[in-house]
């Protein structure tokens, strides 16, 4: 925290941390929901995984892109910009493609997931949260170097 | 007893998600006040999580499952502490925007809590 407060005018400093300011609502809200997928699909895995396998997989793989990008904004750096663009972006495009799905054959999904609907459950916010974390990262871009 | 708990967590949860969302318009970190605020509702979660489980442990049964009752309510009692802990360590208005949001989230909790014990 220290070295944040040396920040220039321009709000770009040398150790620039992706996991501060607006970074820090991302992390936060990555966390919630890496918590709010993960148990969802070990809660309904458990109690009757027969029901809705597809649903139940889909929430934990989820999870899975959830817990990758909170762990890259924490952890900083060139690297897991470039990977947490990439884990965002893929976000997108599952949030966009299971909510198609569930909407185009809702025979499939006897029970919902976390991008059910676009993520209607969950005030959409699984639309809105790839999109601002990419612009976030890609304003990062050039200060951590490349 | 438990719904109006519920009822009074969700408005206490709103009312501390304004608080800090007026602290983050107007480009301040979070102060001592709002700690307490936070203390505040923290405590109604705790309440709440405790009342449940004495409930359940009383032979109750939420509508929708015990599980996912437990689950909820432990979500509840821990996301308005651990936004605050993140506020802690982001002095700017982005730590008032982050436990804005973890109130928000424990609103939403509280909403889905009715429900699951209620059906």
């Amino acid at each position: 925290m220290a070295q944040s407060t040396e920040a220039n005018g321009t709000g770009e400093k040398p150790g620039f941390d992706l996991g501060q300011g607006p970074g820090r609502l991302l992390v936060w809200l990555y966390g919630v929901f890496t918590v709010a997928a993960a148990s969802r699909a070990v809660v309904q895995m458990l109690l009757d995984f027969g029901k809705a396998p597809l649903a139940y997989l889909l929430s934990a793989a989820a999870a899975v892109v959830y817990a990758f990008i909170t762990y890259s904004l924490v952890r900083g750096g060139p690297r897991a910009r470039r990977a947490a663009l990439v884990c965002c972006a893929a976000e997108l495009a599952g949030v966009l493609t299971v909510g198609t799905w569930t909407l185009a054959d809702k025979s499939a999904f006897p029970d919902a997931t976390v991008w059910s609907d676009y993520g209607m459950g969950y005030l959409f916010i699984p639309v809105i949260l790839p999109v601002t974390a990419m612009l976030w990262l890609r304003r990062a871009e050039g200060t951590t170097g490349r | 007893m438990i719904d109006a708990l519920t009822l009074a967590l969700g408005l206490a949860a709103l009312a501390l998600a304004a608080w800090c969302g007026f602290a983050f318009s107007r480009d301040q970190s979070t102060k001592d006040w709002h700690f307490i605020g936070m203390a505040v509702v923290t405590v109604l979660a705790l309440a709440q999580l405790v009342i449940g489980v004495v409930r359940l442990a009383g032979g109750d049964k939420p509508a929708q499952g015990t599980a996912i009752f437990v689950a909820y309510l432990l979500g509840a009692a821990a996301s308005v502490p651990a936004a605050g802990f993140m506020s802690l360590a982001e002095r700017t208005r982005w730590g008032s925007a982050t436990v804005s949001a973890g109130a928000v989230v424990l609103a939403v909790l509280e909403v889905r809590l009715y429900d699951i014990w209620g059906g």
